[in-house]
């Protein structure tokens, strides 16, 4: 257990500041905090422009809207638009599983980039992009539409993608959606969820016409991308509980679940940062009020359940019960089973901007607290949010460097880290138990009842592998 | 219940118990879906000769690249020099990418920082942003040297590097006698292996430009852009110090890939000294072993008065035979007996097995020259190379393929694919198939679409683990790869046999 006072973290996070230049040393310390209990924020400012050198964790927009948003869409060919290289680093990396035969019906898995080559940077390309949606056509005559996911260089070039794509909508009979999701725009990944969000409004959403059947009872899934099946082991219990899912965004998504989201009579809304934006055009132009959920961990899903049924007459009020009910013993035996052996573990989180607060009651489900958390590219909104499941004197870190990460660790001990692939191996290195909390570490799904029992072996499996005990060679123990 | 306490079953099984299945019944109503036949129709057409065709007939669109951008070569040639940091100028999430890509190969932490440009730098140009990140960089992590190269951002709106580093040491963002060589990494020009040889030449430039060259007795060895780095370069080194050579590799990455879990995280370990790196311009010749990674490079070597050799991976026997000639013929040192009975070794193993690679046919893809190797060694054991591909070779790489295809008989029905993609290898396996695939993991998609055994060998492999520290260099790696190639095989044949009621399911083989 970390014994760590509020004053000794306060130390800590000079001591770290220390090493920064001045200029970096003041901007750096508007990041880092303690939790005082009763505040309304985590006492950070975020979401502002990473310090150049530091080694920041963050990715870019494409990023958000090619890896996040938009690349789930299974039915759509997304086009990585510009060099090479984006596209094939984030190829298959996020682990958004969905139904479909590859390179027929379902294009999740598949790298597809216009390569652009110095002529193109020079001359524009434009007439390049033209072609290839035309030759996209020819090669996947079943999907249904295509988005145009802009690296670098187009926004620089002075390219005109919303032309081209308008044209050939017409032109190929389907939809064609460009994005500008530069790299350079914005500080982080976070403004290419909100680019690509305002681009699934114009270029679907306004265009739509739907046809379709809805009833009192319909709903959609919105930001869940379906990371190792998180998607429909959410869905499985919102269906129990009585409700019609109608849409999945993204993950497992498909063109015509996006187009039929206006007919919802709620949205379920799990990653708040990615798509909040959408879903308040939903509630603003056509009604739909939406609800933020959670679920991780057996206390909040259960939470969770009731506040969606709050929406509904009894009978999903009676199915929200049922459902709770019915997956207790599981629970039960799940918490019996890992909770003694996790008890009184700490862990540290630094992730995205939703997945801290998310998992910390889930933590808390298998006996563990959180010691320490940030996030990469939160905004204030979701700082506010996480207050709600905070302890006092909880370290809070924003866009935290690698450098940072490491004093910290050093310095809090967690039991357990959870964050990217890039910090995997330091901490490992260093004898910490780490789990990768993007892609689940390849494991999950992690979302419901079915997901949690996953979560719980996985950090049991990571805390108490017999590896850690191997760390120092015996010769130079004691 | 599909879950339980007593068997959590996660992924791998959960989803097809029948509760999930139902719910994807249930969901894909809402999908609207093609009709099943309609898929089906459309998957057995896009293996057809027609598709091929169309496939063939693309001009603009890349599917499924063998090949990664510029820069992503740069950061792992930088992370062979001792105590070195890669700063990669321009928009920060390429360096997220790069550092990613290279930790799910390795399994190992990959250190990167990134100048963080945003739209005001696109601009302004990005000086700013270099000058703070470089003192940034050199206060927090304390590097012996800044390598610096440049993402598409940088490229497009023409942030001249050797200004810019020149212009933030006078601001004393770090001190002027401080290592910063740099290199312009455009990721429109080239792949990654263009990239490794701009750092590359990046460095040398640095260390050796305007420096007075005496030539000594030793030698450079340049290896590439390699995922075999870390058991590669031991290898080699224990091969050259049993030849008793004095050499100095230019860019040892083995260490810093392979760092041991004993508490204490190491961003730093091994590479080639800046002092080696200083006196290797004295070397008597610099040895490339992938023409591709130093296209530009080993010229300029040549040009400071160096003899200069290149090879294509020196993987298998013959190759392995031509790389210790040429070092022997070089330093005056003989290939002593220990090697030759490795030689030995592998001819023997190869002889042991011959029965089973006989007549097998292959496609393979990877970097060219290690592509080249491939074929060469698959000849040599008798197997027959049929589709090679390279979607960043080039017509001099497609030419010399084809020489060493027409050398040996088992190379008649052999094509070498320049520039094609892994889409267009899905159709050549559909229209023309073959036995085996050899290639990187992205060949999984591959072996499930063609049914075609995928052999994991490449860069990257993310969905096996720990292949990189044994070598496929030398006479040593040529065993390890037989013993890959062969598992595969015989497992097939066991595979094979067992779905044949059991006949042919030989206990010895
Ligand atoms: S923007 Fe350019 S440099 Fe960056 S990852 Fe993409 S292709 Fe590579
Ligand atoms: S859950 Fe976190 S990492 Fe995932 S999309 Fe949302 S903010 Fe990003």
């Amino acid at each position: 257990m970390n014994a760590m006072t509020k004053e000794d973290t306060r130390t800590l996070i000079a001591d770290v500041l220390e090493a920064y230049p001045e200029k970096s040393r003041k901007k750096r310390a508007k990041h880092l905090s303690v939790y005082e209990e009763g505040k309304s924020d985590c006492g950070v400012k975020s979401n502002i422009k990473s310090i150049p050198g530091v080694m920041t964790v963050r990715g870019c927009s494409y990023a958000g809207s090619k890896g996040v948003v938009w690349g789930p869409i299974k039915d759509m060919l997304h086009i990585s638009h510009g060099p090479v290289g984006c596209g094939q680093y984030s190829w298959s990396q996020r682990r958004n599983y969905a139904t479909g035969t590859t390179g027929v019906d379902n294009f999740v898995t598949m790298q597809v980039t216009s390569d652009f080559q110095e002529k193109d940077v020079v001359f524009g390309g434009d007439k390049k992009l033209d072609k290839i949606i035309d030759e996209l056509a020819t090669l996947f005559p079943l999907s249904r539409g295509i988005s145009v996911q802009s690296e670098c260089p187009i926004g620089l070039i002075g390219d005109d993608i919303e032309a081209v794509s308008r044209r050939k909508a017409k032109e190929v009979g389907k939809t064609v959606v460009p994005v500008r999701c530069e790299g350079f725009r914005g500080v982080s990944q976070s403004l290419g969820h909100h680019i690509a969000n305002d681009t699934v409004r114009d270029w679907v959403l306004e265009k739509a016409k739907v046809d379709f059947k809805d009833t009192p009872y319909d709903v959609a899934i919105i930001g869940d991308y379906n990371i190792g099946g998180d998607a429909w082991s959410s869905r499985i219990l919102i269906e129990e509980m009585g409700l019609r899912v109608i849409a999945q965004w993204s993950g497992d998504g498909s063109l015509a679940e996006m187009e039929k989201t206006p007919k919802a009579k709620l949205n379920l809304l799990h990653c708040y940062r990615s798509m909040n934006y959408i879903s308040r055009y939903m509630e603003e132009k056509h009604g739909i009020p939406w609800l933020e959920y959670n679920f991780f961990g057996p206390t909040q899903i259960a939470a969770s359940l009731r506040k969606i049924a709050s929406h509904f007459d009894d009978t999903i009020k009676e199915g929200a019960e049922r459902v709770i009910a019915k997956y207790q013993p599981m629970v039960d035996a799940i918490i019996a089973k890992y909770r003694p052996r996790l008890e009184g573990k700490t862990v540290m989180l630094y992730v995205g901007g939703l997945r801290p607060r998310h998992t910390v009651d889930a933590y808390g489900d298998i006996g563990m607290q959180a010691v320490g958390m940030g996030y990469e590219f939160a905004h204030n909104d979701d700082y506010q949010r996480t207050t709600h499941y905070l302890k006092d004197g909880t370290l809070i870190f924003d866009d935290a460097s690698e450098y940072e990460l490491e004093k910290f660790v050093q310095a809090l001990k967690p039991d357990l880290v959870g964050s990217g692939i890039k910090e995997k191996y330091v901490f490992q290195k260093m004898g910490v138990p780490f789990r990768q909390m993007h892609s689940w570490d390849y494991s999950g799904p992690y979302h419901g009842y079915d997901g949690f029992a996953i979560f719980a072996r996985d950090m049991d499996m990571a805390v108490n592998s017999p590896v850690w005990s191997l760390i120092k060679a015996p010769w130079k123990q004691g | 219940m599909p879950q339980s306490a007593d068997l959590v079953k996660d992924h791998t099984r959960l989803f097809q118990e029948p509760e999930y299945q139902a719910l994807l019944a249930r969901k894909s109503e809402f999908e609207c879906g093609h009709p099943a036949e309609e898929v089906a129709r459309v998957a057995e057409w896009t293996k057809s000769w027609d598709y091929r065709e169309k496939n063939f007939a693309r001009e603009a669109v890349v599917i499924n690249p063998a090949k990664a951008c510029q820069p992503l070569g740069a950061v792992f040639a930088a992370a062979g020099f001792e105590k070195t940091l890669s700063f990669v100028h321009g928009s920060q999430g390429c360096v997220a990418y790069y550092r990613s890509h290279l930790s799910r190969h390795f399994k190992e932490p990959t250190s990167a920082v990134s100048s963080s440009m945003t739209e005001d730098a696109a601009v302004f140009g990005g000086l700013a942003n270099l000058t703070e990140g470089l003192a940034n960089a050199y206060a927090l992590y304390k590097p012996g040297m800044i390598a610096v190269s440049t993402t598409c951002m940088a490229e497009v709106i023409g942030d001249d590097l050797f200004a810019f580093i020149k212009q933030s040491k006078d601001k004393g963002a770090v001190p002027q006698d401080f290592d910063v060589p740099f290199a312009h990494t455009p990721a429109f020009v080239g792949s990654h292996t263009t990239g490794y040889d701009n750092m590359i030449k990046g460095v040398l430039h640095h260390f050796w430009e305007g420096k007075q060259r005496t030539a000594g007795d030793s030698i450079n060895i340049i290896s590439g852009f390699d995922g075999y780095s870390v058991g590669n370069l031991r290898e080699l080194k224990r091969m050259l110090d049993l030849m008793g050579v004095s050499y100095t590799i230019l860019s040892d990455t083995s260490d810093v890939f392979d760092t041991p879990t004993d508490g204490h995280y190491r961003m730093y370990d091994g590479g080639t000294t800046l002092e080696a790196t200083r006196a290797a311009l004295n070397a008597s010749a610099t040895l490339s072993l992938q023409t591709a990674c130093t296209a530009k490079t080993l010229p300029w070597i040549a040009e400071k008065g160096q003899a200069t050799r290149s090879f294509n991976y020196p993987l298998g026997v013959g190759a392995t035979d031509e790389f210790l000639m040429a070092v022997s013929a070089l330093t005056g040192k003989a290939i002593p007996e220990a090697l030759e009975k490795e030689r030995g070794r592998l001819v023997d193993a190869i002889a042991d097995s011959a029965a089973y690679l006989h007549g097998k046919r292959f496609a393979l893809f990877g970097d060219p020259d290690q592509a080249i190797g491939l074929t060469r060694f698959l000849l040599e054991v008798g197997a027959e190379p049929v589709h090679i591909l390279a979607t960043n070779g080039d017509k001099h790489w497609a030419a010399r393929v084809g020489t060493i295809l027409a050398d040996s008989p088992y190379g008649k029905g052999g094509k070498a694919w320049a520039g094609k993609d892994l889409w267009h290898l899905r159709s050549l396996l559909a229209t023309e198939p073959v036995d085996f695939l050899i290639g990187s993991s992205y060949g999984k998609y591959l072996e499930r679409d063609c049914k075609v055994p995928l052999i994991r060998v490449g860069f990257p492999i993310f969905d096996r683990h720990h292949h990189h520290r044994s070598p496929v260099f030398g006479y040593q790696g040529g065993i390890n790869l037989l013993v890959k190639i062969l598992d595969k095989i015989l497992d097939e044949a066991d595979r094979e046999s067992i779905a044949n009621d059991g006949i042919s399911f030989d206990l010895t083989r």
